[in-house]
């Protein structure tokens, strides 16, 4: 369908794209990117249908939380209360947090990303569309699998942050805690996917001409969110490595008379946990500088101070951990400079609940539901940020910490900075995705019963726990003066379920997802996600100028519609979108997506498999799951890298090419930003190993215990080896003479020789006497054997890989992502092992008496 | 403290259903009292910042011009939320890193020692005794009044929290780890104090009872612990050889008999406590014969074996024995 001449806005003439487009080109580029039909829609990657998955399914686990939540609200609601026993409400209240935080809150707003960046910055889908599906059915099936763990009795009940020696093998015999550990950390795998998708996409995917700073703040917060999420994950990841560790072989990291310590993994923990909470918080911030200025009609006033303020609280945030802390008896000084840090991070929030009120000052707020909700927001979480000030003080804290006060105050800040900006997101972006948009009325419903039924709820709980009433308790006495205050708080939070029911009324009765004909821009926005949208997202890519396109440019949505602009078109009858510089958003090449299939989905069955029957001690089971996942993976990666297919004219005089290799690769990013993954990973390890050193120095070996320094000259030479392997096939790849089958059997060699350099050095130390579970020291040598052999595993299996496709003929000297994304991550496995080596042989030497 | 502040105070403390034993907000030590204040001052500055907040939104929603075309200058973020938030926090970050003056220098010995060592789900007390023998003691703690006692906390298991609201501020119990808190009295008084940190299935009904009394009271009350009970009545002297015959002196400790056991809470003064079970149960010879049975009908996740292998007046002479250690 094309517009006739007669139609087109009279500057047309100077548009990238001439018009009107070519008979059919339209129905081409629809066809590519056409959605299978039926149950086969499983197989598909676009973002707009992954994102829907996901937000349905993020939504469905905040209601089953929530109904747990109100179990646990009837289960307190008169003192001495028989409705639950205590294995049980111990049970639920460790899944309501738990459900929240890892299956609701951070998949909820990671879906929001994956659902509206391509469509706001102007691309076609995200970088990477089969990881992205592959983390959403990892995470399905793992949540639902791990939720169901509550029907059986078996559900974790050691509370949402798992502290050991509690949920040690002696205390929590159970399975409960391997579901948490072996469940949960596997979803993690998931958010760091979504992460690395998410960081590539707003920095490489950019529409021409949309430099940072014109981008909207939503993708500055989802980059920011997803820097964090970097660096924090791994922290409870390694935690989690090493307690489950501890549970199922004995190495004692958290076991204080074996010289491990019990702080250690709140220290890991909570390094993750506080940037945790403000993961959560600023993409929630993001939508709100979105929807506040389309509701007042005027651009965001204070654009860069939001950007300098929400890049503080990204640094910020990782130097508060010790605040949940503060009553374990660490010393004082110390506290004060964590007291100090955690209330200077309420002043970038001030930046921008003063911005956001000072654009609805510039302008006309139209009273909307979205706008009720952001209302809504600032006031719930104003009074949380408040609460938060009065528990960043040591003395304070000493009597709020573990008691219901920290309970309002965590539910404030998190229901109100995160759940109602999501609310008012979803009544905001849904005319984008259905079409119909939701109902102004049962929207003012849902708002009034949700507001007042939350304050209800969760105010009376300040009192509550400052006059005593410690948190995670399944029931408190009569006569403590409490049972009024639980009685309301449970009223409230009936009220608050019953505006959620209202609003799932109305979704039922209006929202109708589609990647077709939608609602449309019912609020007259600025930004590019309201362009009229399909399958293939827009029609044709724009070139942007200004933060709110839309605005400033009245015909740019019947131009984008009429294919006026870049690359209206399919140029390799694929899925195609443009990437473009990380700053000022220069056109670099055309990026070939791939399209629906199976080996992604397989591939994420057989992980959540593995990971699952793995903690149910099915190991042989588990074990087929792996590979049944690795080879999954293997068919899945057979198919991306597709061969170059020429230069592209994308319109407007610009032809790019269509194939990129080395440091302007998207791919190669990707791989920098797994490398920085691993490289947290192991400073987490590097922590703990420096801290149970500080905390049981008498553990550590003398001189004679230790393996001889010449031990470590095998290790070492094989790592040369394998480093002098893989520099020559990178010069006879670059020499480009055809030896493809060369370079296959060098880096096979060369593989193997850095597996060889780590077995080596493990039976070193075993030949020396040294066991895992004999002490905390010793289990941490073993951990980072443990943590190489993750990596040197993964440069194994990419090596193999990387050799079949040279000798298939699918990597040469221009066609090379695949070698070059294996040589990044095998020299960072280089580095890591040799420095591993230094430490366990090093530091031992260093400090023995 | 200020007549006003009272009168406020007593106020909101009419208004709340209160027994005030366990309660930050009616403090009856020296910590308490400097948090309490602690506490009323961040309300009251909470408050106005939130009343600051809401005009503002309020205004920049339907107010006069002249207030909007000021809230929307960008001076008004860069002081209100920038400058206005950082000389306050750093006020109040001084103000308290005054009030930790104390725990960041070193104190001068205190008067009393107290270890309470955190177990699952109880606690387990020691005085110091005549020569270095201990007295043991179980959930109820005496302490002097207006004398600064050191609570040495340990823990025997899992991480607990010793928390006596009305006294002071918490302090976790973590294995391989001892800490050390000061608490002082300001008042006569029992204060009930209850585990914060989640321990387990019990942990909703691990408490205990600060009793604190005169200085001579305490001393009288040490000097009688330390010497022996011998029961009276032909029932509690029954109840005590079957308490010995039964075993129950393998977990449980009884000073002055062949009852040496540690595994469990000592029992030689549990005829004078107030509560049983952590203070979960009032001590009345029906709850005693109730946790003697099966404790963990009476209190679900205790880790005491249940004893159903007793006859009705069985049952009568251990709690009359038990009773009688006073």
């Amino acid at each position: 369908m094309t517009t006739p001449a007669s139609q087109l806005p009279d500057d047309a003439v100077g548009l990238p794209s001439v018009l009107p487009r070519p008979e059919g080109e339209r129905e081409r580029l629809e066809a590519v990117w056409r959605s299978p039909r039926g149950w086969r829609v499983i197989t598909e990657v676009n973002n707009t249908v992954i994102g829907y998955f996901y937000i349905a399914t993020a939504f469905l686990f905040f209601l089953l939380a929530g109904i747990l939540g109100l179990l646990i609200r009837l289960q307190l609601a008169v003192p001495g209360n028989d409705f639950l026993s205590p294995q049980t409400y111990n049970q639920i209240f460790t899944m309501h947090g738990t459900v929240m935080m890892f299956l609701f809150a951070v998949p909820a707003v990671e879906a929001a990303g994956i659902l509206l960046l391509p469509q706001m910055l102007g691309a076609r889908d995200l970088p990477f569309p089969r990881l992205g599906a592959f983390a959403f059915w990892a995470y399905f099936v793992g949540g639902l699998v791990f939720f169901c763990t509550l029907f059986f009795g078996t559900a974790p009940d050691g509370g949402w942050f798992m502290y050991p020696p509690l949920t040690g093998e002696r205390f929590s015999p159970g399975i409960g805690a391997d579901w948490w550990l072996l469940g949960i950390g596997f979803i993690e795998i998931s958010a760091i996917a979504g992460a690395i998708e998410i960081i590539v996409g707003v920095l490489r995917t950019r529409a021409p001409g949309m430099t940072l700073t014109k981008m909207p703040i939503f993708a500055w917060t989802l980059l920011i969110f997803a820097g964090m999420i970097v660096f924090a994950f791994p922290a409870v990841i390694l935690a989690t490595i090493l307690l489950e560790l501890e549970r199922a072989f004995g190495w004692p990291f958290f076991i204080a008379e074996k010289g491990g310590d019990p702080l250690l993994w709140q220290h890991l923990f909570w390094f993750f946990g506080h940037p945790e909470v403000y993961i959560i918080f600023l993409p929630a911030a993001g939508m709100v500088s979105m929807i506040v200025p389309t509701m007042t009609g005027v651009p965001l006033v204070g654009y860069r101070l939001i950007v300098v303020a929400l890049i503080a609280v990204g640094f910020f945030s990782f130097g508060l951990w010790v605040h949940h802390m503060f009553t374990t008896g660490i010393p004082a000084r110390s506290l004060g400079f964590f007291s100090a840090a955690s209330m200077a991070v309420a002043i970038p929030s001030g930046i921008q609940v003063f911005s956001w009120i000072a654009t609805i000052a510039a302008g006309r707020l139209k009273i909307t539901v979205p706008s009720l909700f952001v209302i809504g927001f600032l006031i719930i979480f104003t009074l949380g940020g408040l609460t938060g000030v009065m528990v960043a003080m040591v003395p304070f804290d000493r009597q709020a910490h573990d008691s219901y006060f920290v309970v309002a105050h965590l539910h404030y800040v998190l229901f109100g900075g995160m759940v109602f900006p999501l609310f008012a997101a979803i009544y905001y972006w849904v005319p984008a995705f259905s079409r119909r948009p939701l109902s102004e009325q049962l929207g003012r419903w849902a708002f009034a019963l949700i507001f007042l039924g939350f304050n209800i709820a969760f105010l009376p709980m300040h009192i509550t726990g400052l006059i005593g009433m410690p948190r995670r308790v399944y029931t408190y006495p009569a006569g403590m003066g409490w049972e009024s205050l639980n009685m309301v708080s449970t009223l409230g939070a009936f009220m608050l379920a019953a505006g959620i029911l209202v609003f799932l009324i109305d979704v039922a009765r209006n929202i109708r997802l589609t990647t077709g004909e939608r609602a449309g821009d019912v609020w007259q926005a600025g930004s590019l996600e309201w362009l009229p949208n399909h399958g293939f997202g827009t029609r044709s890519i724009p070139r942007i100028d200004s933060r709110d396109p839309l605005w400033d440019r009245p015909g740019l949505a019947r131009e984008v519609e009429a294919g006026a602009y870049y690359l209206p078109r399919t140029a390799t009858g694929g899925r195609e979108t443009i990437v473009t510089s990380p700053v000022e958003a220069k056109p670099q090449y055309v990026m070939r997506l791939t399209g629906p299939g199976y080996a992604h989905f397989a591939a994420a069955v057989f992980t959540a498999g593995f990971f699952l029957l793995l903690t149910v001690k099915a190991v042989v089971l588990a074990g087929l799951c792996g590979v049944g996942a690795i080879v999954a993976i293997m068919v899945w990666m057979w198919e991306c890298d597709q061969a170059p297919a020429g230069e592209i004219d994308i319109g407007g005089g610009i032809t790019l090419p269509s194939y990129a290799s080395g440091p302007v690769s998207h791919s190669w990013w990707a791989m920098v930003v797994l490398m920085l993954v691993a490289a947290a990973l192991y400073l987490s390890y590097l922590f703990g190993y420096l801290y149970l050193w500080t905390v049981a120095p008498q553990f550590w070996p003398v001189l004679s215990e230790l393996p001889s320094l010449s031990s470590m000259l095998a290790p070492s030479s094989l790592l040369v080896v394998s480093g002098a392997s893989l520099e020559a096939c990178r010069r006879l790849l670059d020499g480009g003479r055809e030896r493809e089958g060369t370079i296959a059997v060098l880096l096979t060699l060369g593989a193997i020789s850095l597996a060889g350099a780590l077995g080596v050095d493990i039976l070193q130390h075993g030949r020396a006497g040294l066991r895992p579970q004999a002490s905390g020291y010793a289990a941490m040598v073993y951990a980072n054997a443990a943590l190489q052999a993750q990596i040197a595993g993964a440069v194994l299996l990419t090596a193999g890989f990387a050799a079949a496709r040279l000798v298939a003929g699918r990597v040469d000297r221009i066609r090379r992502v695949v070698f070059d994304n294996l040589a990044l991550l095998w020299t960072y496995s280089l580095g890591q092992t040799a420095f591993g080596l230094a430490l366990t042989h090093g530091f031992p030497r260093l400090v023995a008496i | 403290m200020s007549r006003l502040r009272r009168l406020v105070l007593s106020l909101i403390l009419f208004v709340l259903p209160a027994c005030q034993q366990q309660s930050a907000l009616a403090p009856a030590g020296e910590e308490a009292a400097r948090v309490a204040l602690l506490s009323w001052i961040l309300f009251a500055g909470a408050a106005v910042i939130f009343v600051i907040v809401l005009a503002a939104l309020g205004f920049a929603i339907a107010g006069p011009e002249r207030l909007r075309r000021r809230l929307r200058a960008e001076g008004a973020i860069r002081f209100w939320g920038i400058a206005f938030p950082a000389v306050t926090l750093a006020v109040l970050l001084g103000y308290g890193l005054w009030l930790m003056r104390e725990t960041i220098a070193s104190p001068s010995p205190a008067a009393l020692r107290v270890e309470v060592t955190g177990e699952q789900f109880w606690w387990r007390v020691a005085y110091d005794g005549p020569a270095t023998k201990p007295i043991a003691e179980a959930n109820e703690i005496r302490i002097p009044v207006g004398v600064e006692v050191e609570f040495v906390l340990r823990t025997a298991d899992v991480i607990h929290s010793f928390w006596v609201p009305s006294l002071g501020g918490k302090l976790d119990m973590i294995p391989g780890r001892t800490n050390r808190m000061r608490l002082k009295a300001e008042r006569p008084g029992i204060y009930r104090g209850q585990c914060a940190e989640y321990c387990g299935t019990a942990h909703a009904l691990m408490s205990m009872e600060i009793v604190a009394v005169s200085q001579a009271e305490f001393d009288s009350w040490l000097a009688a612990a330390k010497a022996p009970t011998v029961p009276v009545s032909e029932t509690a002297r029954r109840g005590a050889a079957l308490f010995l015959a039964s075993g129950c002196g393998a977990c449980h400790a009884v000073r002055g008999t062949r009852a040496e056991g540690t595994i469990g809470p000592d029992l030689s003064r549990i005829g004078a406590r107030r509560y049983l079970a952590a203070a979960s149960l009032p001590n009345t010879a029906e709850n005693l014969i109730r946790f003697i049975t099966d404790s963990s009908a009476a209190k679900p996740g205790s880790l005491m074996p249940p004893f159903a292998i007793f006859s009705p007046d069985e049952q009568h002479a251990l709690a009359a024995y038990l009773a009688s250690l006073k």
